[in-house]
């Protein structure tokens, strides 16, 4: 398979007003250091006194959404953790489980002191206990990015709370958010079904955010709602960082404003090299789209409403040469082997409707195999511990209705000759 | 006005090793699905009807690995009862 050169795509900009924001400043390859983080920003803004942290406040205007993937309001997560008496916990997620995505890789590698400001200014406005650093995210080289930004942060004593980085393991479910909860609690790293937002980290409620988002954090506490709220759309605004490869031109981590078209990000990466078959949206829990959909708007509302899935930005231009069937049934396969195995429904039912994607794609399905298909979907939606089984079946049946006529021909016995495969299923594909 | 008191029947998946014991006592809400693992509504809760409360209970009762709960909850409130996500 291909290695993809998915390094940062920065564009040359002077103006913070205007786009990159989270890349700003960033060289491909290099890590933004202290020093140059405070030079561009300043320092990060710290509150004093008993009364409430001005952020919580700016957050409800601010319109900040989530941005791993469901997209939340960031203040309604916030306020979830102020209703004890205990202090919460803040945990930045930084495992970036799906394969194909590389953002948060890129926004730990180049620039994790947005990151890490964000954490601490949510640890402060919170009054967190303690505030965790979960990576993975691309392994040795993210994680020596952040225990380096993290030295020079302790040398130059800027976090009240020391930030703590917890190792996540590599695999699709570490950054869901109660997998995340068990494995910085010592335990094994899939989900526990319980409501971190009550009881998470060492039993306290828990805010767990996405790196992104807190980078987004930092910049809001410095520059404003008015500034934050300048770019996107009025419900969804701000930037937001989208990995785009395939058929492009270049392909990388490209800014986005929340609010452009599809088409827009395709021309900002480069543009189409070849015809394509289709656009996988969102991740491998997210949706294919057709060719035709490029004036799909890039915010959460206008996705949901179209059917498809903004996700966590991920957008893959499919060659028109490859099948989208063969490229659905490996990441099926994948999703079933990511399964944490708890779950009887998931254990059992995924790896089911996994095989049968296989025979459709080798163009040996039976008479019942999309009947059993449909069974099967049917029987693991809403029956897991988790949003595992459930994101699993709304990628396949999206694939089944955008490759429709791919399925029609597939069924009758004549599939497509499988070509080179690529969404990744393995994480060495994406060298960042 | 207070709220109706009615009870909810959940099954944590987690927990549940598909011994079935609940869809025999109560095949009115539970059945089974391919790989044996309870269905209750068409996914892992239901709301218990009062005439059926009495069996569920043995249901609960009878798990063996407490994945079974039938918790009361007022009509119309959230189920925060069972701490879920």
């Amino acid at each position: 398979m291909t290695v993809l050169p998915l390094d940062v795509a920065t564009p040359e900009t002077t103006a913070l007003a205007t786009l990159p924001r989270l890349l700003a400043g960033v060289t491909p390859g290099q890590r933004v250091t202290l020093h140059q983080h405070l030079d561009r920003h300043g320092p990060m803004p710290t509150h004093r006194g008993r009364r409430a942290h001005p952020l919580l406040g700016q957050l409800a205007s601010s319109g900040l959404r989530g941005r791993g993937g469901a997209g939340f309001p960031t203040t309604t997560k916030w306020d979830a953790v102020t209703n004890s008496a205990l202090r919460p916990v803040v945990v930045a997620n930084g495992a970036e489980g799906e394969p194909a995505s590389a953002k948060d890789r890129c926004l730990l590698r180049h620039n994790p002191h947005l990151v890490l400001d964000g954490a601490q200014i949510a640890g402060h406005a919170l009054r967190a206990r303690r505030v965790v650093i979960w990576v993975h995210a691309g392994g040795a080289p993210t994680i020596a990015a952040v225990e380096a930004a993290l030295s020079e942060r302790a040398a130059a004593g800027i976090d009240r709370l020391p930030i703590e980085l917890v190792v996540a393991p590599e695999h699709f479910l570490s950054g869901e958010k109660t997998a995340l909860v068990r494995g910085i609690n010592g335990g094994p790293a899939i989900p526990s079904g319980v409501r971190v937002s009550e009881r998470g980290v060492d039993a306290r409620p828990t805010l767990v955010q996405n790196v992104e988002t807190l980078a987004h954090v930092a910049l809001l506490a410095r520059y404003g709602i008015p500034w934050f709220r300048s770019v996107g759309t009025t419900a969804e605004p701000g930037t937001m960082l989208a990995t785009v490869f395939g058929a492009v031109g270049a392909p990388g981590v490209h800014e986005i404003e929340l609010g452009v078209r599809l088409g827009d990000v395709i021309r900002q990466a480069g543009g189409l090299t070849q015809d394509v078959a289709a656009y996988l949206l969102g991740g491998y829990h997210g949706t294919w789209v057709s060719p035709n959909a490029v004036d799909l708007a890039m915010t959460h509302g206008d996705m949901r409403g179209a059917g498809a899935a903004l996700g966590a930005g991920l957008v893959v231009a499919l060659p028109a040469g490859t099948c989208g069937l063969h490229e659905t049934a490996r990441v099926m396969t994948y999703l079933a082997e990511a399964s944490a195995q708890q779950c009887g429904p998931c254990m059992f039912g995924l790896p089911a409707i996994a095989g049968a994607v296989d025979e459709l794609a080798a163009g040996v399905a039976s008479a019942d195999t999309v009947a059993r298909l449909e069974r099967w979907t049917a029987q693991v939606t809403r029956r897991g511990g988790c949003g595992h089984p459930d994101g699993a079946v709304r990628f396949l049946h999206s694939a089944l209705a955008t490759f429709k006529d791919d399925v029609a021909m597939h069924q009758a016995g004549r599939p497509c000759r499988p070509a080179t495969p690529v969404l990744p299923t393995r994480r060495e594909v994406l060298p960042l | 006005m207070s709220g109706r008191q009615t009870h909810r029947l959940r099954v944590d998946i987690i927990r549940c090793d598909g011994h079935g014991h609940c869809a025999e006592l109560l095949p009115e809400l539970i059945t089974l699905d391919d790989w044996g693992y309870p269905v209750v509504n068409g996914g892992l809760s239901a709301d218990v009807p009062p005439e059926l409360v009495r069996l569920a209970k043995r249901a609960e009762a009878v798990c063996p690995v407490l994945a079974l709960s039938l918790r009361k909850v007022d009509a119309n409130a959230d189920d925060r009862a069972s701490a879920r996500r």
